[in-house]
């Protein structure tokens, strides 16, 4: 055959090797086929304009892929071998891998899932190609990291029923709603949702964290995994922001509808994110940074510029955004009380600062952790260390839309708690901060159904009437075994064994049964 | 004389998570295992979905058939994530050199004309159907409930997709890397008479909401009669043409295919035996759909093996559906 034509550059053959596949359907109508496209109010007028996001052909895909897992599981062998577990900084840090094995994996898979599925939704199938690498990558996220923790799970508890858990423990209902809304959303609020909001805008803020965590505190298992998903993230954040561009730059009716999905996802990541503050100013024995600092970083610096060069499609910074940037003195410090109280019902121990760690958190926070948080600290300390480790027994109340109790305070008075509450079809829904009362009041029909895990268990369906059962029973968890106060713990007296260092007075593991 | 060694010894409190240890004990469990059993949600899902608000996000019910567990469909080849891209990189390595041999000595490009247009005409065109493969895939991946079953399908999305691109890279090697050849090819799908029939089956099999009905129909029934008829006898065919070394550039087909039997074998004797409402839909399924495969896949017959190959592949799925207690239609087995 005569060469007519010049070749095809590396975009143009990429395009043949993807999109081209497809045509144009006329056997079936074009709505039948992609039924999901249209119900959003999304308008596409020309598929052909998306920008693949990166190049990927399968056979590449699958030789880089299989380079990187074939490293990566000759670490965890070596680390498995090694045991590898205990080189860590302190026990206390495997408590930041229960909350990341509970509260983020079981994420990735939903992450899986829900890619598998707009992979197919779109019509156009540059897109859909792109959404099914995302897919498979988030598969391997999930696995890989069941395999990073294998072995952590074989020497400490409350690593062992993270999905189980994932599906019933009142906190992990955070990460699981805000998922749940994105996978129960139409596909292009699922893209501006994960793809945009939590890979693009917040990922450093919140994959990173633990990464960065592992780094600082000897768990070369997550750390090595943290590297090797490295360049998937790159791509899932590149796509971020083809999608949220390329929406934008179809019709101009989609920017205020893109718009409202920013504010929404905006809020709702801020508000999952404020597991991930308590865990780096609280759970890591070795710092990174401070919670401010990285939110100051991540998102008032880096998000800030994003939304400047957003501008000019008509997009404006997220609502609430100012509430948000100055929450960042409080959320850790107010979330890690919480957990502290609520110790008996939760997968991992916590403890109070030691009195340098205390030093670290008036240095980071001056305006602040003394003014309002290290009194409560010294007095829980002096509780415990006197036999009576202080456990909240009465069951919070829940934010209709973030699920988090309503304890975060208000931005111009941090010693009045943020609650609002409104009237829906007769019932009372409460919540947290305007920014979910406004998510409610968009799509009330959808929040009604949140399954709240504190109303569950007055209702008796968590498998008892009171706490311990449900712990127990319905969570899965081992009382005073995966849950309670760090010191004194199974893994703390473990941990001091593998350092050889002689266990603590009994006194410190006085544990008040709920 | 050996050396030793001398490490601390350190008991491990479990063997392995809980929910793989209320499946195969407290023992240590492989990779796949601890990847592939119970790590997706199960209950208290939040939000009825925008997109099927009867029924809840990973709902049980968005297949007619039902498993007590649909963990109990496992792979045989016991493939992860990181099993997967492992075997699928040798399979690469081994079609990349195929294809840099045929282009180095210009293999296709030195057959006559009239076989380079057959090659356009009846075989490049696949790589459409191979796009169907892989959206139906997908689709089945998003749709399943238990890791066990969606990875599989995951896995031959991306590969459906492979294949397509390794379909099209035969044309481009055809047309010197220009993109003319896979631009004639096209029209063949679009309007070829020899192409209508698949073409419409691919397009209603894109419009199948059943999970496992799409399953069925596309990885089991159409693949069934396609893979043969296209990679073993119009392979034979096409080398009987003088279009041998074309063979080498469709091998990883024929490897993929063999290994995906082992799979798709697993799975609907495993749903087959979980009962006779299973066996029942399942049998529906294949009496309304295997003609429909049969009869897309007849004009290419016609046009290359001639249908007896056809025919003789037709009774070759009917015996193996016969082993699990499933009847096709249409042919004596």
């Amino acid at each position: 055959m005569a060469i007519k034509n010049k070749k095809l550059n590396l975009k143009d053959k990429y395009q043949y090797l993807t999109r081209d596949m497809a045509w144009e359907p006329t056997y079936q109508k074009k709505e039948d086929i992609y039924p999901d496209e249209q119900f959003e109010g999304i308008k596409i007028t020309d598929w052909s304009q998306w920008e693949d996001p990166f190049r990927l052909t399968m056979d590449a895909y699958w030789k880089y892929q299989a380079e990187k897992e074939k490293k990566l599981y000759a670490i965890f062998d070596a680390f498995a071998q090694n045991n590898g577990h205990q080189n860590i900084t302190d026990a206390r840090y495997v408590n930041a891998l229960k909350l990341f094995l509970s509260g983020v994996s079981p994420l990735e898979y939903a992450a899986f899932q829900g890619y598998a599925r707009v992979g197919r939704q779109f019509s156009g199938a540059g897109a859909r190609v792109a959404c099914q690498m995302q897919a498979i990558d988030e598969l391997r996220h999930s696995q890989t990291q069941q395999h990073a923790m294998s072995h952590y799970n074989k020497h400490f508890n409350g690593l062992h029923d993270a999905a189980h858990q994932h599906d019933r423990i009142w906190f992990l209902s955070v990460p699981k709603s805000f998922f749940d809304d994105a996978r129960s959303a139409g596909p292009f609020e699922f893209l501006t949702a994960i793809s945009f909001s939590f890979e693009y805008v917040l990922t450093n803020l919140l994959f990173v964290p633990f990464m960065s965590g592992a780094a600082y505190n000897g768990d070369m298992a997550t750390v090595t995994f943290g590297f090797s998903a490295q360049s998937d993230e790159a791509r899932h954040m590149t796509l971020g922001l083809e999608v949220i561009k390329f929406i934008l730059e179809q019709h101009e009716d989609n920017v205020p509808i893109i718009q409202r999905w920013i504010d929404k996802w905006f809020w709702r990541g801020f508000r999952l994110l404020s597991l991930v503050g308590m865990m780096m100013d609280y759970m890591l024995p070795n710092k990174v940074m401070s919670w401010a600092e990285a939110w100051e970083v991540y998102y008032e610096q880096n998000g800030g510029a994003l939304f400047k060069d957003l501008e000019r499609y008509g997009i404006r910074p997220p609502k609430y955004q100012d509430v948000a940037n100055a929450a960042k003195n409080h959320v850790s410090h107010q979330a890690w009380s919480t957990f502290y109280q609520y110790s008996q019902a939760t997968n991992f121990h916590t403890w109070m600062p030691e009195e340098e760690e205390m030093t670290w958190l008036s240095e980071k926070y001056p305006e602040t952790f003394d003014k309002y948080y290290r009194a409560r600290f010294e007095h829980w300390d002096k509780e415990h260390k006197e036999g009576r480790r202080f456990y909240n027994n009465t069951l919070p109340q829940l934010c209709q839309v973030c699920q988090i109790p309503v304890i975060f305070t208000e931005k111009d008075d941090p010693s009045v708690f943020s609650h609002r509450q409104i009237k829906h079809d007769g019932e009372r829904y409460h919540f947290c901060s305007d920014g979910c009362c406004d998510i409610f009041k968009n799509e009330p029909v959808k929040y009604i159904q949140a399954w709240l895990p504190v109303h569950q268990i007055y209702q008796g369906n968590c498998g008892g009437a009171d706490v311990a059962t449900v712990v127990e029973k319905y969570y899965h968890i081992n009382p005073g075994v995966d849950n309670m106060e760090y010191h004194g713990s199974p893994d703390h007296q473990r941990w001091l064994d593998i350092k050889g260092l002689k266990p603590l007075k009994s006194n410190n593991e006085k544990k008040t049964a709920a | 004389m050996t050396i030793e060694i001398k490490t601390t010894s350190v008991e491990p409190i479990r063997n392995t998570y809980s929910a793989i240890a209320r499946r195969f004990g407290d023992k240590p469990a492989t990779r796949y295992q601890e990847a592939s059993f119970d790590i997706e949600a199960k209950t208290n899902f939040h939000y009825r979905p925008l997109w099927d608000p009867k029924r809840t996000l990973n709902d049980p019910s968005r297949t007619a058939i039902q498993m007590e567990d649909w963990h109990a469909v496992t792979d045989p080849r016991q493939f992860f994530y990181g099993a997967y891209v492992g075997n699928r990189a040798k399979m690469q390595e081994a079609a990349e050199s195929n294809f840099s041999f045929c282009d180095k000595r210009n293999l296709l490009t030195r057959l006559p004309e009239e076989t380079q247009h057959q090659l356009l005409r009846l075989l490049v065109p696949l790589r459409h159907v191979e796009l169907g493969a892989n959206m139906n895939n997908s689709k089945i991946a998003g749709d399943a409930i238990a890791t066990t079953v969606a990875q599989m399908h995951m896995f031959a999305a991306t590969d459906r997709l492979g294949i397509g691109q390794y379909l099209s890279r035969i044309a481009l090697l055809l047309d010197g890397s220009t993109g003319k050849a896979l631009d004639e090819s096209k029209t063949f799908w679009m309007d070829d008479e020899l192409w209508q029939p698949m073409r419409k089956l691919v397009e209603d099999m894109l419009v199948i909401d059943d999970w496992f009905e799409l399953t069925l129909v596309q990885n089991v029934l159409l693949d069934g009669l396609m893979y043969p008829l296209i990679y073993d006898r119009m392979d034979a065919w096409l080398g009987e043409q003088g279009a041998e070394d074309v063979s080498l550039l469709t091998e990883f087909q024929r490897d993929w295919y063999k290994e995906s039997l082992r799979w798709t074998n697993a799975m609907i004797k495993t749903v087959v035996g979980e009962s006779d409402g299973n066996r029942e839909q399942l049998q529906s399924w294949i009496t309304q759909w295997e003609p429909l495969a049969y009869e897309a896949l007849k004009p290419i017959a016609e046009a290359t093996t001639g249908l007896d190959a056809l025919d003789e592949i037709r009774a070759e799925l009917a015996a193996r559906l016969k082993k699990v207690g499933l009847e096709s239609t249409g042919v004596q087995a």
